[in-house]
Formats: structure tokens, sequence, C-alpha cells
């Protein structure tokens, strides 16, 4: 993929929660843009702040107790931080699709399937009702669901896991939005559906050209689908390139565990898998340098005092990490090769 | 159809028990000291008590079955049926007043209580919901009477005879129940607001008023269905206080007399009275149940 025009930016992104116990800091000056027609992968483990840099885009936190503690996020020129609630309802839903994790407990067990497509379409004057059941029709005829006029009257509990994700991609998709946002769409669903529902997603990209980001903590995911991957660690961006250079030029040590981590077809019988020791750093209270540092089995003293500058290692693969500094140990993360201390 | 076997069965067990319970109440049904042993051992005789327990209970149930609960033993010429069709259709009227008014006004309180967590409106709500709940009736009748009806001369005190006369009783009544329920639904909302469905429905770009009113309230009104299954039947079938207070001549009063006199009739009657009510309404309930919430539909597919 050569440069494109960008479709969404963030730009220091600061997203936190006032809770009893203190501030969480969530989302901790995160940037990283979208382009037209690409999919762009977000990894990294669970409280890394995936879900809540992605929500932050809809401003689908809630705020209170949520604010921003300042960036910018520009989709298609303008600021989203600085629109009304009003002018917000017209991007939700219509430029931008959401599809959420737990299709059983995303849609609402009260209504029919067909009114919860169709009302993405409310407050619309220029399209008629026999219009919006059409479309609603044609969407979900579109997104593999069979006997649409039945499961259009149907109730979300009459219909499996994978056909409810469906009926999700349905809403989201349903007013053909330029971007869609999926927060780990397959986490919950059994891995022959998880696969249906990933080529519906590339076949969706290929049809419409629509961009996605997609959440995942899944690796096999993100080499399947994706163009380019974000790694985030501890409420930051640690790592972002494209899926080869992630994958074969891993340069940041987080994203290497994340490696280790997964079982490998060319494994022998003998290797084991390396789990990444420790657990994520608390967000009530950031370490002040890398976040990482404390797991870090390249750690060197500056990790903990300051916090890693970005090194630009190709046009499209940051890293922020210590390693790359001038002065650092040079070590080869491919190769899981140890650190120099001769 | 097994509901309705159930509920049957329910009232069949009621019937029973209490006709055994009443008979172990110490003091007898007629204690009046100006009867002589002589009359009294005829009034026992013209109710069947020299007759063995077992076969006074099955010619009890074989008269139920005929719709008949026979006749009362203080008010020695009066039947229980003639008493509850005098009383019910006051209690049953003041009852729906109050219920209309309980319900509507508790759960719109509940709904902007919810949508305006944490700020003066729904402290307000709060507040009169906790009063509601702690105020006695008898205190909120005579706090109402003392304002309404002597201090501003605004509503007659007492009796029953045309609309203006309901006011104060319905609002009494009414009182308790529109607390609970604005309680209820207040807390069900807030619960609701959490689920996955309403950031869906955010997500969809729907304004927060249409959040409420499509997605919000249809979910969260279950639990004050639940609770007015009971809520109705007591409400309806007559409050002693309530009644007294406002000398209204309602069921509330003799099912508090028939206790107190041994009027063992009466006490079954009211008894039974009240189960079946408390049963069709429970049975309701469950009706509305499928109605709200289409994944517990009763019987059938």
């Amino acid at each position: 993929m050569d440069k494109q025009e960008k479709l969404l930016e963030l730009k220091n992104v600061v997203f936190s929660f006032r809770t009893y116990a203190g501030v969480v800091q969530s989302v901790r000056d995160v940037s990283f843009d979208v382009r037209k027609g690409e999919i762009l992968g977000i990894v990294g483990e669970s409280g890394c702040g995936k879900s809540v840099t992605v929500q932050s885009i809809l401003r689908l936190n809630p705020e209170p107790p949520g604010f921003f503690g300042g960036g910018e996020i520009i989709y298609k020129g303008q600021n989203l931080l600085e629109l009304s609630e009003k002018e917000m309802r017209k991007i939700r839903g219509k430029e931008i699709g959401f599809i959420f994790q737990d299709p059983m407990t995303s849609l609402n067990p009260t209504m029919r399937v067909g009114a919860q497509i169709e009302e993405v379409f409310l407050g619309e004057t220029s399209v008629s009702k026999k219009e919006v059941k059409e479309k609603a029709l044609n969407i979900m005829r579109m997104v593999g669901i069979s006997d649409v006029e039945r499961r259009y009257r149907q109730y979300p509990h009459e219909l499996s896991g994978g056909m409810k994700q469906r009926v999700m991609i349905a809403i989201a998709l349903v007013s053909q939005p330029s971007l869609i946002i999926c927060d780990e769409p397959t986490t919950s669903l059994d891995v022959t559906i998880e696969a249906q529902i990933l080529d519906l997603l590339l076949e969706l990209r290929e049809k419409f050209g629509t961009s996605i980001i997609m959440i995942t903590h899944d690796l096999g995911v993100i080499a399947k689908l994706c163009d380019r991957v974000v790694v985030m660690y501890g409420g930051k961006v640690v790592e972002q390139g494209t899926v080869e250079e992630i994958f074969y030029e891993t340069s940041h040590p987080y994203t290497k565990g994340l490696m280790n981590s997964i079982a490998r077809l060319d494994m022998s019988r003998e290797d084991t898998l390396t789990p990444i020791e420790g657990t994520p750093p608390d967000l009530f209270a950031p370490p002040k340098g890398c976040p990482f540092a404390a797991r870090c089995e390249y750690a060197m003293d500056v990790c903990y005092e300051y916090p890693p500058e970005r090194s630009v290692l190709s046009e499209e693969h940051v890293a922020s990490c210590w390693l790359h500094h001038e002065f650092a140990p040079k070590v080869d993360l491919r190769t899981g090769g140890r650190k120099h201390d001769e | 159809m097994k509901r309705v076997v159930a509920a049957i069965l329910t009232l069949f067990a009621l019937v029973t028990i209490v006709f055994f319970l009443v008979r172990l109440m110490p003091g007898e049904p007629f204690t009046s000291a100006k009867l002589t042993a002589e009359v009294a051992a005829n009034m026992e005789k013209y109710y069947g008590f020299d007759k063995p327990l077992y076969v006074q209970y099955f010619q009890y149930i074989g008269n139920l079955l005929h719709g008949n609960f026979g006749y009362s033993m203080f008010y020695t010429n009066k039947t229980v049926n003639y008493i509850i069709g005098q009383g019910f259709p006051f209690s049953a009227d003041l009852g729906i007043r109050a219920l209309v008014l309980a319900i509507s006004m508790g759960i719109v309180l509940g709904i902007i209580a919810a949508r305006n967590r944490g700020n003066k409106i729904d402290v307000f709500c709060v507040i009169i919901a906790i009063l509601g709940t702690s105020i006695p009736d008898f205190i909120m009748g005579a706090i109402l009477q003392y304002f309404f009806g002597i201090k501003w001369g605004l509503l007659p005190v007492a009796k029953y005879k045309g609309f203006a006369y309901t006011i104060l009783p319905a609002c009494a009544l009414a009182f308790y129940t529109l607390a609970s329920v604005s309680r209820i639904m207040r807390a069900s909302m807030l619960e609701v607001v959490q689920q996955d469905y309403i950031k869906t429905a955010k997500a969809k770009g729907l304004s927060s008023l249409r959040i409420t009113c499509k997605h919000q309230i249809r979910n969260a009104i279950m639990p004050v269905i639940t609770m007015l299954g009971p809520t109705v039947a007591s409400v309806l079938t007559g409050t002693f206080v309530i009644e007294s207070i406002f000398a209204i001549p309602g069921m509330g009063k003799y099912y508090v007399e028939s206790v107190t006199q041994n009027d063992y009739s009466m006490i079954l009657g009211m008894t039974v009275f009240y189960g079946a009510f408390l049963v069709i309404c429970n049975l309701i309930v469950d009706i509305l149940y499928g109605l709200v919430d289409p994944r517990v539909r009763v019987g059938g597919k």
C-alpha cells in the first residue's frame, strides 16, 4: 500500500476516567492514522487501552466519569472533539460504524432485529420507510443472513451468536460508513464462525472500499486481515508499521513478547511458549519511564527514568523504545537474541 | 394452563391451612357476656361446630365450590358474600385510583431521576422515595387531612361520596407504592444504562431521549412489574388504616375485625378472596412479562 489519503487521524489523544480510587489514565498520548480503504489492526493485551481509544473516536465512553485530557481526532478534516453532541450524532452510525465485542449483549433483547437495523436512519427525512426497510433487508442478505424476511421480524434471542454478530455488522454497515471500527468482533465466537466473519469483513472492504479498524489480541487475525498494525501497551502506542514490518522486523520487546507467546507451525515439539512475565502497569500511577520497562528483559536504567523517544525505522515503521537509540547496545529482537553484555 | 392448575392448587392449600389455623387461635366466636351457655350451644349447633372438624372442613369446601362463604359469626345475619359485596367496590375504587397515580407517577419519577443521576433533580426524586417508604400511611393520611382538609379547606376530610372525596385517601394510599415504584425504576434504569446494547444504540447516532424511550424503559420495567402483583392485590382489597382514617366503608375494616372477633367464616372468606386476587394478579404479571420481554413468552413458542 502506498501513501494514501488519511481518513482519520488521532493526534496525541489522552483519555482518562475519574474513579473513587483516583484518575485512571487509560489512553496516554496516542497517535495513529487510518487511510482510505485500509484495514488497521490494533493489538495489545486486555486493559492496554485499545477499546477506550477506539470508543473515544466516536465519544462513546461515558463522560463523566471519563474525560479527554488533550489531543485531536481529525476525521475528514474536522476535529471530532470540537463537534457538538448533535453534530456528533450525524457521525455515529452514518460516517463511522461500530461493531462491538459481544453480540450476545450488544443487541437490545426487547426489540426486533429489523427495527434495530433501521434505527440508524432515524431522523433522516430523505429516505422513505419503504426504502429503509429495503436497505435493511439488502444489508442483511449481504452479511449472509438467510431467510431475511423472517429474521427481520425476529428478536435477538432467536438468533445464534454468529447470526447476532452478522446483525451487528449489518447495523454498522447499513448506511455505508467510510470507516468501521471493530472492537474484537470475533472474540466471543467459535473459530468457524470467526473465519466466516473475517472473510465477510474482507469482502466488504473490497466492495465498498470501507476502511476498517480491527481491534484484537489475536495475531492470527492481524496477519490474515490487516495492512498496518498498531501495538498498544499501557495506554500508549509502542510500535506501529506494516504487517510485514511488525511480524518480520519486530522492533519493540513487547511486540516480540507477543510473538513468542503464540504457537507457530514451525516450532518443534521441545519448544515451549514464552509468556511475558509480570503484569501490565498500574494506570492509576503509570511509571514515568517506558511502561514496559518492568517486564522487559532488555530494560536499561534509562528505560525506568525517561519515556522512550519515537524512533522512525522506515516510512511506516515507528517504535518507541530506547534500544533504537544510538548509544544503546545492539540487540537483534528477530532472533530472540540475548542482550549484549560482555 | 399449567399455571392455572398451580394457581388452583395454591388456593386449595391456602384454604386448608387457614381453615385449621383459625381453630388454633385462642378464644371462640361466641363469647359475649350476655350469652347464656344454652344460647351459645345453640349458636354453635347452628354454625355446625358440634360436628367433627373434618366434617366441617368438607362442608366448608363444598360450600366454597358453590361460591358460598357462609354466614358471618359476628354480624350474625349477614353472609360473608354480602359483606364483601358491600365493601369491595369502595376498596377497589379507591385502590384503582391510588394505583394509577402511584404506578404512572412512580415510573415517571424513576425515569427522571435516573436520567438526571447525581444532580438536584435526582436528589429531589430520591428524597420523595425515601419519605414515601418511611412515612407510615396513617401519618401521611393525617398530614393530608390537616393541610388540605382543615387548614386550607380545599378538600373534604372524610367519607366517600364523589370525586373530591377520593383525592386525599388515594394520595395517602398511593404514596408508599409510588415511592417504591420510583425507587425500583430508578435503580433498574441505572442498571440498564450500563448494558452493551445502550452503547450500540449510542453508536448508531441516536439521541439520548430516544435511547431512554426505545431502549431503556422497556428493558428496565421488569422489576416494577414483578413487584406489582402483590402490591395490586393488597391495595385493591382494602387497607384497614387508610379506610378507617378517611371513614371509607371498604373491606379493610372487616378483615381486621374478623380476626379480633374470632369470626371464623369471615377470616376464611376474606383470606380466600384476597388469596384468589393475589393469584390472579400474579398470573396477569406473568402474562405481562411475556408482552414486555419476548424472551419469557408464556407457554408455546
